[in-house]
C-alpha cells in the first residue's frame, strides 16, 4: 500500500485540507487570471487580497523556519497604457497597509511591452509576487503567452495575478480563472449608511486542483472571508468552516461583545 | 598658498605656437579675443599690444584704432579651464589637496608642508622654477588663510609670505579693496564711498558703529562676493571658507582594437562580451561597480556610435552587462565595419566584493530585483518603472509621487489613518454628469462612461481646500464622497466647489478614484 495515498493527520484534523473546493488561506496558485469589468477596481482589489491571502499562508507554512524576508519583498505592478488610463494608477495611500512601502509600478505602453515585464518579474528571485492589468484581448496576449507566464512562475515560484479588464474568457494557461465583479459590501458598524469593507462576487470558473464554485470575497483586513452564496450552502457537507458572523467593522477578536465592555 | 598664473591664456597660446616670451609670433602686438554681441573683444594681450595701447576688455575696433597691425586669435576660455584643473592636480606636489580658483588662479594647502621643502621662501622658489619650467608666468604667495594668500599672490610684491605670528589686517592694510575678491559692482561702491584701501574698510570695521554701519550696507547681501564684511572676516580667518578640493577621478576604461573590421552581429557580441568580461576585472581591481557605461564603437570610415546604458544598482556582472547591451545593439550600422571598441564605465559606485554563485544557482533562482530592473527599464526607459511615494499635499493627486525604484525614500508623514483613500487613481478626474440630486447635496444617480449609478450608501463630504500657497485665488474647494451603488461598486467622487461660492458657475462633479 503506498503510504502516500493516506491522508496526513494535518488532513485529518483539518477537513478543509482535503477539500477540493478552494477555500482562503491556502497556498495561492502561482498564476491567476482574474476577469472584471473595466469600470471598478475589484479585479486589482481581489488580486491585492488573494496575493496577501497567499502570502500569509506561506508565513503561516515557515513559522518556526529561519526568518524569512518574503515579508519584505517588493511586489511588481504592471499595468498597460490602456488599462492605466480605464481604471488608474495604483494610489498609495489606498493600498493595503503591507503593500505601501513595496511597490513597483511599471507603465507599460503596449501589451507586448506589459508581457515583457510580466516575464521578467516573474523570473525575479526578490519579489513577493506580481499583479498585472492588461485591457481587452490583445492579440500579444494568447494561449502561447500565458504559457510561456505559467511555466516561469512555476519555475521561479513567484505568484502572478493577472487582471484582465473588460476582456473574453479566450484561451488560457492560467492556473486558476476567477471572474470577480463588486458586491455590496457589509455596512460598517458605526456608520451604515457608509460603504464598509470591500467585498466581491468572485466565480472560480476554472482551476486544475480546485471544483469550479462562486464566493463572496470579503476583504476583513487581517484575513480574507469567503461565503458561499446562501442557496447552495445547505447542501455542502463539506462547505469550509463557516465564515465569521458578520460584524462589520467591528474587531473580530472582541466576538459579538460590545466594544464599550473592553 | 595661491598661485597666480597672471597670463594663463597668453601663456597657453604661445605653448601652441612654440614660441617663448616676447619672441617669434608673440613679437608683434597680438591679442586673443571672443565673439560677443557688440562684436569682438579682447580677452587678453601679449606685451607688444599691451604697449600700443590695447587692455583687457577693450572692443577689437577700438583697439585696431590704436594699433592697426594688431593681430588676433580666438580665445579658449573652456580649454583654459580645463588646463586649470590639470594644474592643480599638478600642485598637489606642493601640498596634499588644491582648489581652482577660477579663472586663473590655484590655491594649495601647505600646512605643515614647507619645512619640506626647507621653508616657505623655497618653496616658493620651487613654484616659480618649476611654472617657469612649463612656460607660466605665475606670482605666488603663502599666507595662513586663503583669502589674505590670494590677496598677496595678485596685489603684492611676488612671493610675499605671510608667517602665523603676523597681524593679517596690518600687513594688508595698503593693499587696494579690490584684493578682497569682491564683485565689480560692489568694487564700485566702495570706491565712490571712499573706501580705497583694506586698511580703510578695517580701520571703520573695529569700531562697533563703522561695522554696524557698513554691515547695513550690504545687509542684503549674503554671497561672500558681494559682502565686504564677509571677505574681511574670511581674510583675517575669523569666519571659515570652505574651498572645493580638486580630485583626480579616473574611470574604468577598456578597449579592444580589432585586426579586422567586423561587419556581423554575431563577433559584435563577441566582442562586447570580451570587453564586459575585462570591464569586470578592472571593475573588481577597483573595488567597484558600474552606475553608467558607455560602449563606443569606432566605425573604419571614421563615425563613432555610442551607446549609454545605466544601471538601478552598482554592478558588473559581465553577463547582466553584454544582455542589456544586446537591446540597445540592435540598430547599429556597422557600414564597412567595425575597427574598435571602447567600455567606459563614466559613473562608479563602491561595491563589496562579494562570492560568486558556485554553482548555477543564479539560473535556478532568477535575477535579483537590481537586474529585473535594469532589464526593464532598458526596453521601457526609466519613466516607466517608478515606486510610488508620498509627497507632502493634502490634494489626492499631489500627495503622490513617483521616483526611481531602488532610492531611498524621503521620510514623510503617513496619510492619516481616518482617511479613507481609494486602491486606483484616475490620470485626470473624470466628469460625471448628475441626473439626480438628494436635497443633501449628493448625487443619488449618475452617468459615467455611459453608464448609469444609482447610488445606495454614502460617507462624505471630506472637504479638500485648494493649496492657496500653490494655486490661484479662483481655485475651488473639493467635497470628497466615498459612494457604492446599488450593485457595490465603490467609487470616490468630489463636487468642485460649492454653489455660490463665488469662483465660477453651479459646481460640476468629478469621479477621481475606485475603491476596490
Amino acid at each position: 500500500m503506498d503510504m502516500a495515498s493516506l491522508p496526513r493527520a494535518v488532513e485529518l484534523a483539518c477537513p478543509a485540507a482535503r477539500n477540493s473546493r478552494w477555500h482562503p488561506g491556502g497556498q495561492a496558485a502561482l498564476h491567476s487570471e482574474i476577469f472584471t469589468p473595466g469600470t471598478e477596481a475589484s479585479g486589482a482589489g481581489a488580486a491585492l487580497a488573494l496575493a496577501l491571502d497567499g502570502m500569509r499562508a506561506s508565513a503561516r507554512e515557515s513559522e518556526g523556519a529561519p526568518k524569512d524576508d518574503t515579508q519584505e519583498r517588493c511586489i511588481l505592478w504592471v499595468q498597460d497604457m490602456k488599462a492605466q488610463r480605464l481604471a488608474g494608477r495604483p494610489y498609495r495611500p489606498g493600498l493595503p497597509e503591507a503593500l505601501r512601502h513595496r511597490l513597483i509600478h511599471v507603465a507599460a505602453k503596449t501589451p507586448e511591452d506589459a508581457l515583457f515585464a510580466l516575464e521578467e518579474g516573474v523570473r525575479c528571485r526578490d519579489l513577493a509576487c506580481v499583479i498585472g492589468e492588461v485591457a481587452g484581448n490583445p492579440r500579444a496576449l494568447d494561449f502561447t503567452a500565458s504559457r510561456r507566464l505559467s511555466l516561469a512562475a512555476k519555475r521561479h515560484g513567484v505568484p502572478l495575478f493577472l487582471v484582465r479588464l473588460n476582456a473574453e474568457h479566450d484561451l488560457s494557461s492560467a492556473r486558476m480563472r476567477w471572474d470577480v465583479v463588486a458586491a455590496p459590501s457589509a455596512p460598517p458598524l458605526w456608520n451604515p449608511a457608509a460603504p464598509g469593507h470591500p467585498a466581491w462576487q468572485a466565480q472560480l470558473f476554472r482551476a486544475r486542483t480546485h471544483a469550479p464554485g462562486e464566493w463572496t470575497l470579503r476583504d476583513e483586513g487581517s484575513f480574507l472571508a469567503a461565503e458561499r452564496p446562501p442557496e447552495r450552502h445547505a447542501d455542502t457537507a463539506t462547505s469550509p468552516d463557516p465564515a465569521p458572523a458578520n460584524h462589520g467593522d467591528l474587531d473580530l477578536r472582541t466576538g459579538a461583545r460590545s466594544l464599550a465592555a473592553l | 598658498m595661491a598661485i597666480w598664473t597672471c597670463e594663463l591664456a597668453l601663456d597657453r597660446w604661445r605653448h601652441s605656437e612654440a614660441c617663448t616670451a616676447g619672441e617669434g609670433a608673440d613679437a608683434q602686438p597680438l591679442a586673443l579675443i571672443t565673439e560677443t554681441a557688440h562684436g569682438p573683444r579682447i580677452d587678453a594681450a601679449n606685451v607688444a599690444a599691451r604697449a600700443e595701447g590695447s587692455v583687457c576688455g577693450m572692443m577689437l575696433a577700438d583697439a585696431r584704432t590704436l594699433c592697426p597691425h594688431l593681430q588676433v586669435r580666438p580665445s579658449d576660455p573652456a580649454g583654459d579651464l580645463a588646463f586649470l584643473e590639470r594644474l592643480a592636480v599638478w600642485a598637489q606636489r606642493w601640498g596634499p589637496w588644491s582648489a581652482i580658483d577660477a579663472p586663473d588662479g590655484l590655491l594649495v594647502d601647505v600646512t605643515a608642508v614647507a619645512h619640506l621643502f626647507g621653508g616657505e621662501r623655497r618653496l616658493l622658489a620651487d613654484v616659480a622654477q618649476r611654472c617657469k619650467a612649463r612656460g607660466l608666468s605665475v606670482r605666488s604667495a603663502v599666507a595662513p588663510t586663503a583669502g589674505a594668500a590670494w590677496a598677496l599672490a595678485h596685489y603684492a610684491p611676488p612671493e610675499a609670505i605671510l608667517t602665523p605670528g603676523d597681524d593679517i589686517a596690518d600687513r594688508l592694510a595698503d593693499l587696494p579693496v579690490a584684493a578682497l575678491r569682491l564683485d565689480n559692482d560692489v568694487l564700485l561702491v566702495l570706491r565712490r564711498l571712499g573706501l580705497k584701501r583694506l586698511g580703510d574698510l578695517a580701520g571703520i570695521g573695529e569700531g562697533a558703529n563703522g561695522r554696524d554701519a557698513v554691515h547695513r550696507r550690504f545687509r542684503n547681501r549674503k554671497s561672500p562676493a558681494a559682502n565686504p564684511l564677509i571677505r574681511m572676516d574670511q581674510l583675517r580667518g575669523r569666519v571659515p571658507e570652505p574651498l572645493l578640493p580638486v580630485i583626480p577621478l579616473s574611470a574604468a576604461l577598456v578597449q579592444r582594437r580589432l585586426m579586422e573590421p567586423i561587419r556581423h552581429r554575431n563577433l559584435l557580441d563577441k566582442v562586447v562580451e570580451d570587453l564586459a568580461a575585462d570591464m569586470a576585472r578592472e571593475l573588481e581591481g577597483r573595488g567597484e561597480g558600474a552606475r553608467r557605461l558607455q560602449l563606443g564603437l569606432w566605425r573604419v570610415d571614421g563615425e563613432v556610435v555610442l551607446r549609454d546604458l545605466e544601471l538601478a544598482a552598482a554592478t558588473r556582472d559581465p553577463a547582466h552587462i553584454c544582455r542589456l547591451f544586446a537591446a540597445k545593439l540592435d540598430d547599429v550600422d556597422a557600414g564597412f565595419g567595425i575597427e574598435m571598441l571602447r567600455l567606459r564605465a563614466s559613473w562608479a559606485e563602491p561595491l563589496k566584493l562579494g562570492q560568486a554563485d558556485l554553482e548555477a544557482a543564479a539560473e535556478e533562482h532568477g535575477t535579483s530585483l537590481a537586474a529585473c530592473i535594469d532589464r526593464l527599464t532598458v526596453r521601457l526607459g526609466t519613466a516607466a518603472v517608478q515606486r510610488p511615494v508620498l509627497r507632502a499635499s493634502h490634494i489626492p493627486e499631489r500627495a503622490q509621487g513617483w521616483q526611481p525604484p531602488l532610492e531611498a525614500e524621503a521620510p514623510q508623514q503617513e496619510e492619516l489613518a481616518f482617511h479613507a483613500r481609494p486602491l486606483k487613481l484616475l490620470d485626470q478626474a473624470e466628469r460625471i454628469a448628475v441626473l439626480y440630486a438628494s436635497p443633501d447635496g449628493y448625487p443619488r444617480r449618475f452617468r459615467w462612461r455611459g453608464g448609469v449609478f444609482e447610488v445606495a450608501r454614502v460617507e462624505g463630504p471630506e472637504r479638500i481646500a485648494p493649496e492657496w500657497w500653490r494655486e490661484k485665488g479662483s481655485t475651488r474647494l473639493r467635497d470628497y464622497y466615498r459612494i457604492e451603488d446599488d450593485t457595490g461598486r465603490r467609487y470616490w467622487i468630489y463636487r468642485a466647489g460649492i454653489a455660490g461660492d463665488g469662483r465660477g458657475g453651479e459646481p460640476d462633479w468629478f469621479l477621481q478614484g475606485l475603491f476596490a
